[in-house]
């Protein structure tokens, strides 16, 4: 299980990350992994696990009332306590996330294509003809290349392609790391299968690295070989999944396995 | 038979059809899945199945009868629905006790001490404490709560139980839970049960036939193993292949 | 509301999350209830009793002065704790009839008149209260049973909205759906399933425009259209004392800061409501 000694240090160094609320509460504690550019690690976790906690303390989004202890540390910047100022030139252009529901990721009042020509404008710095051209293809390497889409509003048009403008949007600032937080669970089944597809070759393509947040292990499988299991907010087993999935240590690990090999079984062998 | 839908199908007031030409039925002792994704029609179908609305063609036959406000207070004794969100299902303002004897006190079937003795029968079928009785549903977690909406939905001992996506709102290890009691209550009660899923796995435990939805038509339907493993319909294929899988041991 | 209630929903909750403004409001609004209640049984003089100096400042017979006329300046206050209440109370309740049914109705209503009753309780709404109090003063003639008429039904129309509002949500909820196949009717539903939700959010409001009323009653006294001697309302106090109030200041200062007190206190309770109402019961995760 172990992994080669990386030359340089890792993109995401993350280091005893908790997560409390104003009343102290912790709903996150004693997190700690490494992701070396162009590396894939996968979240898994079932709700209250605190795993999507984890992407927003990662880029420094968490809510009010929510505070952060520990280290993070994201292209050698920190990420935890730090000011507004030093946290927004890592967002997009260091680090994108891709949440859940792209209804709510998505600004319901602006159009497909002006929402993806923003982060382009400002991170490549084009304009005019130029940005009109890197929107196109943008929705071009997610498959979104009829130009009504770029026309319409985020509800006019389907989850999929809701969800592959949020990817577009995302990869618009060529982050290097992308977090995706359970992009496919809103998802009908056929256009999970394309959108999981979709992210696998684009993370492949651009080298970047990914930490995939999930609940489910089939999912999770599928894009990455490296997992960290999650329960009630601490990291209870870490391991290549095959191993995670053969021989679990951590007897919650044992019991989500357990669940998710007897829901499997129930669809026959392959 | 106990639940029969003839032809239905279903326009929207705008003109579009939610469900073109559907026929289905469910006899005692019989499970039956629906599967569909979304914008499939099946919100539509459990809609006319529930008699929540009419059809704009076709007939939804209960014992072989039109439903018809004389037979509908034994229509909604016999066919009980247990809901998606069981975050939503519950009435956040009564207890469970409440909760559960509803369908006894609406359908004038039991009340006080009688209709209290069957709430706790029920709730111990589904394998919650007595004294859940005097809690609200925000002291329990999403799969108690599809407990109770269970034991709400078979305290009058229905003949069939419509399931609504049950389990899609649950972690994966409640899921297993939930749907093993389901299949115990299939056993121990005789209960039919009609499963509408996105989630092909609940559909195979629990389902013997399976009927697949797309753009309001039944595209195939039949035994739930044949159409996972040999589907014959391009849509089916696609719909079973899509399935992430576990890596095999 | 009975005792055991106001001590169990609003009492003993305020203890429990030690929130000062419910306790504030409770003890400023208390007070006036107390006052007003003590008003019931016992006055300092009788309210037509004009054998007092005018315009005399406090004293120990005379606790906050007399009026212009030699009335005693407390008796009349209580008398306005009285009035303020009796308005307050009176027109939240015919406005939370009126626009509780209203609102239901539009919510289960078809679009169309849906649509129709919204727009009209829009032009209600835009309505200046005041003006729209006076018509009906106008019309009925002045008397405390038309002031709380006419605040009643302007308070009605943003009754009626969150009503239909709040009730539209309700009825979106799955636990809806599932009372209509336990077998229960829309009768049934409304009572048991709405009413009960919508209530929480209802109330608070209700609270607050309780102090919206208390203040339009107190406006309406002022310009003179409000109930007529002997209720002697805070606003026409107020009005009496506007031409001496350099020379007798307590007869404007006394009837302000009841009206201050009354208003604030309730504002605080509606408040304290609020947070009481919703969050202790968090549905989701």
């Amino acid at each position: 299980m172990s992994l080669p000694a990386p030359l340089t240090a890792p993109l995401l160094s993350v280091s005893s990350l908790g997560v409390q609320t104003a009343a102290g509460r912790a709903l996150l504690s004693d997190l700690s992994f490494d992701l070396a550019a162009g590396q894939r690690l996968g979240l898994i976790g079932e709700s209250g696990s605190g795993k999507s906690l984890t992407s927003l303390a990662v880029t420094g989004l968490l809510g009010a009332g929510l505070s952060a202890s520990g280290s993070v540390l994201l292209d050698g910047v920190q990420v935890v306590d730090a000011p507004e100022r030093r946290l927004i030139p890592l967002r997009g252009r260091v680090a994108s996330i891709v949440f859940q529901e792209p209804l709510t990721a998505l600004d319901p009042l602006m159009r497909i294509g002006k929402q993806i020509a923003e982060p382009i404008a400002r991170h490549r710095a084009l304009r005019g003809t130029a940005l009109r051209t890197a929107v196109a293809e943008a929705l071009d390497e997610v498959s979104l290349s009829d130009a009504r889409i770029a026309r319409s509003y985020p509800y006019e048009i389907s989850g999929g392609q809701r969800q592959r403008a949020a990817i577009a949007i995302a990869l618009a600032s060529r982050p290097q790391l992308l977090i995706a937080d359970e992009p496919t669970t809103a998802l009908d089944v056929t256009v999970q299968a394309q959108i999981l597809q979709l992210l696998d070759g684009l993370v492949e393509a651009r080298g970047m690295a990914l930490l995939f947040i999930s609940h489910d292990l089939a999912v999770v499988s599928a894009m990455t070989q490296d997992v960290l299991v999650m329960s009630k907010g601490v990291a209870v087993e870490r391991g290549p999944i095959q191993q995670v999935i053969t021989h679990p240590q951590h007897p919650y690990t044992a019991q989500l396995v357990g669940s998710a090999r007897a829901l499997d079984d129930m669809l026959g062998t392959r | 038979m106990i639940l029969e839908l003839r032809n239905v199908s279903y326009r929207y007031r705008k003109g579009a059809l939610a469900l073109t030409d559907v026929s289905l039925s469910v006899d005692d002792g019989q499970s039956v899945g629906l599967v569909g994704e979304s914008g499939s029609g099946k919100s539509t179908m459990v809609k006319l199945m529930l008699a929540l609305a009419k059809p704009t063609s076709g007939e939804v036959l209960f014992e072989g009868q039109p439903i018809t406000p004389s037979t509908l207070r034994r229509f909604r004794a016999s066919v009980q629905t247990v809901f998606q969100d069981p975050y939503s299902s519950l009435d956040p303002r009564q207890n469970i006790e409440s909760i559960v004897a509803e369908p006894l006190r609406s359908l004038g079937l039991a009340r006080g001490d009688e209709a209290r003795e069957m709430v706790a029968a029920s709730l111990t079928s589904v394998g919650l404490p007595a004294d859940a009785l005097d809690r609200y549903p925000h002291e329990f977690s999403g799969g108690q709560r599809q407990r109770i909406a269970i034991a709400r939905a078979t305290v009058c001992h229905p003949r069939l139980l419509l399931a609504d996506e049950p389990v899609s709102a649950l972690d994966v290890t409640t899921r297993i839970q939930v749907i093993d009691l389901l299949a115990e209550l299939r056993e121990s009660a005789g209960l039919a049960i009609l499963m509408v899923s996105h989630d092909l796995s609940a559909i195979a435990a629990l389902c013997d036939t399976t009927v697949v939805l797309n753009a309001g038509r039944i595209v195939e339907s039949g035994p739930t193993a044949e159409i996972l493993i040999s589907p014959r319909e391009d849509y089916t294929r696609r719909l079973v292949e899509s399935v992430p899988r576990l890596p095999a041991l | 509301m009975t005792a055991a209630v106001i001590v169990k929903d609003i009492v003993a909750p305020a203890r429990r999350s030690r929130s000062w403004t419910l306790v504030v409001g409770l003890i400023l609004a208390g007070a006036v209830v107390l006052i007003a209640l003590v008003s019931l049984v016992w006055l300092p003089f009788s309210p037509d009793d004009t054998t007092g100096t005018r315009l005399e400042g406090a004293s120990a017979t005379h606790w906050l002065g007399t009026d212009k006329l030699g009335r005693d300046l407390a008796t009349q206050l209580m008398i306005g704790a009285r009035i303020a209440l009796i308005v307050g109370l009176g027109s939240v309740a015919v406005g939370a009839l009126i626009g509780i049914v209203v609102g239901l109705i539009a919510a289960f209503a078809t679009s169309w008149i849906d649509d129709t009753i919204s727009a009209a309780l829009d032009v209600v709404i835009a309505f200046p209260v005041l003006l729209l109090a006076m018509l009906i003063v106008a019309a009925q003639g002045a008397s405390l049973g038309s002031v709380i008429l006419a605040i009643g039904i302007a308070m009605s129309a943003i009754v009626a909205r969150l009503t239909r509002v709040l009730t539209k949500r309700v009825l979106s909820e799955q636990y809806v759906t599932a009372a209509r196949t336990s077998g229960t009717r829309w009768p049934g539903i409304v009572i048991r399933h709405i009413l009960p939700n919508i209530w929480p959010t209802l109330s608070v409001n209700l609270a607050l425009q309780f102090g919206v009323a208390v203040l339009a009653e107190a406006s309406l006294s002022y310009l003179g259209l409000g109930a007529p001697p002997p209720n002697a309302s805070w606003g026409r106090l107020l009005q009496e004392a506007q031409g001496t109030v350099i020379t007798a200041p307590l007869g404007a200062i006394a009837p302000g800061l009841a009206l201050i007190a009354l208003v604030i206190g309730v504002n605080f309770i509606a408040d304290g409501l609020r947070d009481v109402a919703d969050p202790s019961r968090k549905r989701r995760r």
